[in-house]
């Protein structure tokens, strides 16, 4: 399988505990596609003055956010309806367990960044929108904006690199039990 | 260095420890439903690797939406149920016998103690209960689990609470849960493992232990767990008597799986419950508690009991002793959702379901229904909700409603006065 694309234009999300119900609601479960799950991305989001619908949000391949992002249901729909749109990369503070291992079994990256990081990229936002690019195997985001750049690195357990370099965890299970 | 009951758990399951830190474990139950599943049923035919690891393992339910409301979720009940009949699976669960997945499994006896479960369902840590590690995942593990019978996991941290005293008449398993979480937070025990001990839980009934496992995950837990004691082993006993020469040869191996005295917890957080009052939820997450007596007045339009929280025999119970000789209250809409067959017929012979019907209550069959919104009870923009399932998210219950968390006790209360009502003081007009 062939690696996702990291990095790109991010979608600043400030709040804490974004929940799977807001990211994918439950009435959309019926779908059995993940492509069906497209226009559905963050629609019941409750966050001041956030558009599904703007350019901000479909354009995005990066979500920046803060505390326990995906909390709630185990629906891997979550992580499908970022994927199904461009979004191989959430980077937040700290991540709900499911969430996060449901990104990594799909092959794409959930990176945690501290409080201060996660802050700093925040006030990029007022120089203009943020761009974000992600080397994998340096372990290391860049955010920029208006030319102005900021550089962390980050941890990434061996096994969830092994899983993005596998493309998925199902990949990574069928060749070794 | 004393183990944990996951700890111990984890070493008797090891498979593979591919890196550091991470446990590949051997699993005992992979457990499905009709809306997780049959993602990865498609995905494993399109890879050509339409297999199980073994059927008698894996069992099977259609509960969320059950019988289907439309063509969507009829085809999602489909794929369960041909794949099921493909893969000759021991037991599925299809309509007339079907119920909630985490009442029915452990009602089957399908969990013991010691066991490594996953399903594709947060609340898979309900089956902790019987001192199983039990966690939800996602399609792509339940995937794997399906496949190969697997799962990888962080090594487990152990968070462990003891809840010392007596519960005060009135108040339940689901207020004790309520309360915990409001303590830890709703990440406050992310990838972690809760063990609860003490007083209050060797007291507790299965059913009740459930209700408190249930909602570990509503503080990012990934398993709640309670030591296999003598009230597991009489619970199992219809299941196990085969196994074992009498009840004390199964505690005694059971006991293998206790924590030892030396074991290293996370954090060890103590709570006396003797003075606890009823809980309640407000706002949209689960650690957003409050005394019921603080959100007293608060008007509702619905009333919700049951899913896979509060919808077996004992709560049905509890309820109808509040509801008995009364009606819910003309502004109130009651829905009544037996968690299981079994449950209903028990409910039926016992009366509970007439004083539901008296009260004017709804009936429904058994299924998730209401609880995630989907059937069997949405809500209208605007309306709120008493509920004795486990999610209070913005639009959980249908978008733009409200719902409020609470024991059966507090949601009969409230059905009865239309308004969030603490039920020990309609107990104290039914004993005067
Ligand atoms: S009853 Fe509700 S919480 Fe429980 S499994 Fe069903 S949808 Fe999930």
């Amino acid at each position: 399988m062939s690696r996702k694309q990291f990095g790109g234009p991010a979608l600043l999300l400030d709040r804490s505990d974004i929940n799977t119900d807001e990211i994918i609601p439950a009435k959309y479960l019926t779908e059995v596609t993940k492509e069906a799950l497209r226009p559905y991305m963050l629609e019941d989001l409750k966050l001041e003055g956030f558009d599904p619908a703007s350019a901000e949000a479909r354009e995005a391949r990066v979500v920046v956010s803060r505390e326990n992002f995906g909390c709630g249901s185990s629906r891997e729909h979550a992580p499908w309806v970022f994927e199904v749109n461009g979004v191989h990369t959430i980077i937040a503070e700290s991540y709900a367990r499911i969430f996060r291992q449901n990104m990594f079994n799909g092959g794409m990256l959930a990176i945690e960044l501290s409080r201060q990081d996660i802050d700093r990229i925040f006030d990029l936002r007022r120089l203009g929108a943020v761009e974000v690019r992600v080397d994998v195997d340096a372990q290391r985001v860049v955010a920029s904006a208006a030319g102005h750049e900021l550089g962390f690195d980050f941890e990434v357990s061996p096994f969830d690199k092994a899983l993005v370099k596998a493309g998925g965890w199902v990949e990574f299970a069928d060749a070794r039990y | 260095m004393g183990q944990t009951i996951a700890e111990k758990i984890f070493a008797a399951h090891l498979r593979d420890e591919p890196f550091p830190g991470t446990r590949v474990l051997d699993l005992d139950r992979v457990l499905c439903h009709e809306i997780t599943t049959p993602v990865a049923i498609a995905d494993l035919q399109w890879r050509g690797k339409d297999r199980v690891f073994d059927p008698d393992k894996i069992k099977a339910v259609i509960d969320h939406v059950t019988p289907a409301k439309d063509s969507k979720t009829a085809i999602q009940a489909k794929m369960l149920r041909d794949w099921a009949r493909r893969h000759e699976l021991k037991d599925f669960f299809d309509v007339g016998r079907n119920g909630v997945c985490h009442a029915i499994f452990p009602e089957k006896g399908f969990i013991r103690p010691g066991f490594t479960v996953i399903m594709g369902d947060s609340h898979t840590c309900t089956h902790g209960a019987f001192g199983a590690f039990a966690a939800g995942v996602g399609t792509t593990d339940l995937e794997v689990g399906i496949l190969k019978g697997v799962c990888a996991f962080r090594e487990p941290k152990t968070i462990r609470i003891n809840l010392n005293g007596q519960l005060p008449e009135g108040v339940y398993a689901k207020d004790v849960i309520l309360f915990v979480i409001g303590q830890l937070g709703v990440n406050g025990a992310t990838d972690r493992v809760i063990e609860f001990h003490g007083p209050v839980i060797e007291a507790m009934s299965m059913e009740s232990r459930m209700t408190l496992c249930n909602m570990a995950i509503e503080a990012g837990g990934t398993c709640g767990i309670c030591p296999p004691d003598a009230v597991t082993v009489d619970y199992l006993w219809p299941f196990i008597a085969e196994e074992f020469t009498d009840r004390d040869a199964a505690l005694a191996d059971y006991s293998r799986w206790l924590p030892d005295a030396d074991a290293e917890y996370d954090k060890v957080l103590d709570f006396d419950l003797s003075a606890l009052q009823p809980h309640v939820t407000f706002d949209y997450k689960p650690d957003c508690v409050k005394p019921v007596k603080e959100m007293a007045g608060t008007r509702v339009d619905q009333v919700y009991i049951g899913s896979c929280t509060n919808g077996r025999i004992e709560d049905l119970r509890v309820a109808a002793g509040i509801l008995k000789g009364r009606r819910i209250a003309d502004s109130v809409r009651g829905i009544v959702s037996p968690a299981t067959p079994q449950i209903f017929r028990q409910a039926m012979d016992e009366g509970i379901m007439d004083v539901f019907m008296d009260a004017g209550f709804c009936v429904t069959n058994p299924t998730c229904g209401a609880c995630l919104g989907m059937s069997n009870g949405v809500l209208a923009e605007g309306e709120v909700c008493a509920s004795t399932t486990n999610r209070n998210f913005n639009g959980r219950m249908g978008k733009g409603g409200m719902v409020h968390l609470m024991s059966p006790a507090t949601a009969a209360a409230t059905a009865v006065t239309g308004v969030i009502t603490d039920a020990r003081a309609l107990l104290k007009e039914t004993a005067a």
